[in-house]
């Protein structure tokens, strides 16, 4: 079986310099070679040689799952790259400003044929530092896709004031707890920066700092929050797979991501696992290193999530 | 599973694909595949109408080839020094083809669907949604389209609005039974969707653990085999109910998933190709087996298989560009 693909997904509000970031991780010297999958084609130059128009159409799956949604195009798009194997090395994905990026990633779950060729490495957001304020007020999109992020590109930030930056920082990481953020103007950012992040290596969720979190238990200035959960030792397989299960089915439409590291009792490898709203995808990874505290942490984003409940049931899963 | 005594393997002879097989068939009785690195070959014959551009769909029956490219091109192949233009939209991918009754041919690239009569007078529609699937109806001059949430029939020459048929999810690939009374889409769900046309009845036809892609029909039109689980799904239309109520016969069980199924077209016997690359032939009075090719770790799914017109070979193509033809003993 070969290598899967990487996918980065490119999400941005309008005007925040998505395409910019785009183009400059395409004119980088790198070797690589990208297959591009953009929206409003042709508008903005784009220098590349495979690049594809895409529709974002959005289908509902007629699975019984109400907020089980992909992108049509997207599956068919990546169906006819994969054709031609040895053509490119990875997929930049462009979405539209306005774009929910649950379809998207969500494709990458759902979809069989997709996810056997390709697998999301990150979601890749562009914030406009000077109008983000505005555009939280005025755009529920903004405010999911910073949800949806793994890493957030806070640029144009030599338009602001460094009180106005930090502001905005805040809040950012009052949705976002755990993604990496990087301060930029002009989109320039170093290539590592959102390329080869591996979203499934979820490291850096054991990184994150207890005081964001605090912040943002204190931060109100939207309804979408991130709530961390950390347990030293040992969880439970037999007590917590049902339980998630059944709180993803349950609330799902809240729940815009979840991501974890769990240490399961008796077992030597980490166990992994991602979501999207009530679609769930975990397996065992990596040994636990011999000098790593074994301890489980998990983070869901999402609206009106119960901090209360979630971190008494998480502990009642206890090994 | 197959002692010597029962395989076919030693009557397969090799062909050199080198890329993955959009499709494998016989044009006026000539082996051809068309591949995604943009090569036609014939016989002997490479040609490259696409350029050096992908071929990403393509339909075949015994005298005519159509090939549609991400160049936006569509091609018509009757012969190696026959190859003529039919459409081109630029910058766009082709996204389905059809070969219709009276040398008519289809295309759809997005929600634009155009249909080509055989005088080459074309006529466009906008589908509601991406147009996934075409086929034309067996008599008429009708053309099935597949879509999100359902299915719409549209009579190119004909000022009237489309008949639409609703079923909700994405429908992917369509067919049309050979009497024209059923028409069959497969959805993004991993479920087939049939509709009787004379009064629109909905059949469903699910449990299967993956898309189908492949669809054949028998040549008496009785039953229609089907890919995407672990054994081929035949679904019996002989009926005026069709499948409804009954319950499909499952030939060739393995534990792998049928990536292509292709009818023979005198007998009831099946061919059932694997992802892992195996083939079988099947016959459906007694489900006896006859291996035709071994599972091969490093060619992936088979894509793409057909029979010659009297049944004698079989030529077949794989995803990681291997291919090779059948000939019955």
């Amino acid at each position: 079986m070969s290598e899967k693909i990487p996918v980065t997904v490119l999400t941005g509000y309008l005007g925040a310099g998505k395409t910019t970031l785009l183009n400059r991780i395409l004119t980088e010297p790198h070797g690589k070679k990208f297959a591009v999958i953009v929206n409003e084609f042709g508008e903005i130059g784009i220098d590349n040689d495979l690049v594809v128009g895409a529709d974002e159409e959005v289908f509902e799956m007629n699975n019984g799952c109400i907020c089980c949604t992909v992108r049509g195009d997207l599956i068919r798009i990546i169906e006819g790259l994969m054709k031609r194997k040895g053509k490119f090395d990875a997929i930049i994905v462009e979405t539209t400003g306005l774009a929910d990026p649950a379809p998207v990633a969500q494709t990458f779950f759902v979809d069989d044929d997709v996810s056997s060729k390709a697998r999301l490495d990150a979601v890749v957001t562009v914030v406009d530092a000077r109008w983000l304020k505005e555009q939280l007020h005025d755009a529920p999109e903004a405010k999911n896709q910073i949800a949806f992020a793994d890493v957030i590109i806070l640029n144009k930030t030599d338009l602001v004031t460094p009180e106005d930056l930090a502001e905005v920082e805040r809040q950012v990481r009052g949705i976002n707890a755990y993604a990496t953020i990087h301060k930029t103007t002009k989109s320039a950012v170093p290539l590592d920066a959102v390329l080869g992040k591996n979203a499934f290596d979820l490291d850096r969720i054991l990184d994150i700092a207890p005081e964001f979190l605090e912040d943002v238990h204190v931060h109100h200035d939207t309804n979408i929050k991130s709530i961390a959960i950390n347990i030293p030792g040992d969880i439970d397989p037999d007590k917590f797979m049902p339980w998630i299960s059944e709180f993803t089915q349950k609330e799902g439409p809240n729940i815009l991501r979840c991501k974890g590291i769990l240490s399961f009792k008796n077992e030597p490898k980490r166990f992994v696992f991602q979501g999207v709203h009530m679609i769930l995808d975990g397996d065992l990874q990596r040994e636990w290193k011999a000098d790593e505290v074994r301890q489980s942490k998990m983070v869901f984003i999402g609206h009106r999530l119960d901090r209360a409940y979630i971190e008494k049931a998480v502990e009642a899963c206890r090994a | 599973m197959n002692d010597a005594s029962q395989s076919l393997t030693t009557r397969v002879e090799s062909l050199k694909a080198d890329a993955h097989v959009i499709l494998a068939g016989f044009l006026n009785d000539e082996p051809l595949l068309a591949l995604a690195d943009g090569r036609i070959v014939l016989g002997s014959d490479t040609l490259t109408p696409h350029d050096e551009n992908a071929i990403l769909v393509a339909a075949c029956d015994s005298t005519r080839l159509i090939t549609g490219g991400d160049d936006g091109k569509v091609i018509l192949l009757t012969g190696k020094d026959s190859i003529a233009e039919m459409g081109n939209e630029k910058g766009r991918w082709i996204d389905a083809l059809a070969l219709g009754p009276s040398q008519s041919v289809a295309w759809s690239t997005g929600k634009k669907v155009v249909a080509r009569d055989g005088k080459g007078l074309t006529k466009e529609w906008t589908a509601p949604s991406t147009a996934q699937g075409l086929a034309f109806a067996p008599k008429g001059y009708r053309l099935g389209v597949a879509h999100y949430n359902g299915a719409s029939f549209w009579f190119p020459n004909t000022e009237g609005k489309p008949e639409f048929r609703e079923w909700k999810g994405s429908h992917l690939d369509i067919t049309f039974s050979l009497d024209g009374r059923f028409v069959v889409t497969s959805m993004q769900e991993n479920t087939l969707h049939g509709w009787r046309l004379a009064d629109g009845k909905d059949m469903r036809m699910s449990g299967y653990p993956s898309k189908t892609r492949s669809l054949s029909w028998s040549h008496d039109g009785h039953w229609l085999a089907t890919s995407g689980a672990d054994a081929a799904v035949i679904w019996p239309f002989k009926d005026k109910d069709g499948p409804m109520g009954k319950a499909p016969r499952e030939c060739g069980v393995r534990h792998a998933k049928v990536s292509s199924v292709a009818f023979h077209p005198r007998a009831l016997v099946v061919a059932i190709g694997y992802e892992d690359g195996c083939i079988l032939l099947c016959r459906l009075t007694d489900a006896a087996e006859l291996l035709v090719r071994a599972a091969h770790k490093d060619d992936g799914k088979i894509t793409s298989m057909a029979w010659d017109k009297t049944g004698a070979r079989m030529i077949f193509g794989t995803e990681n560009g291997s291919a090779g033809i059948l000939t019955l003993p």
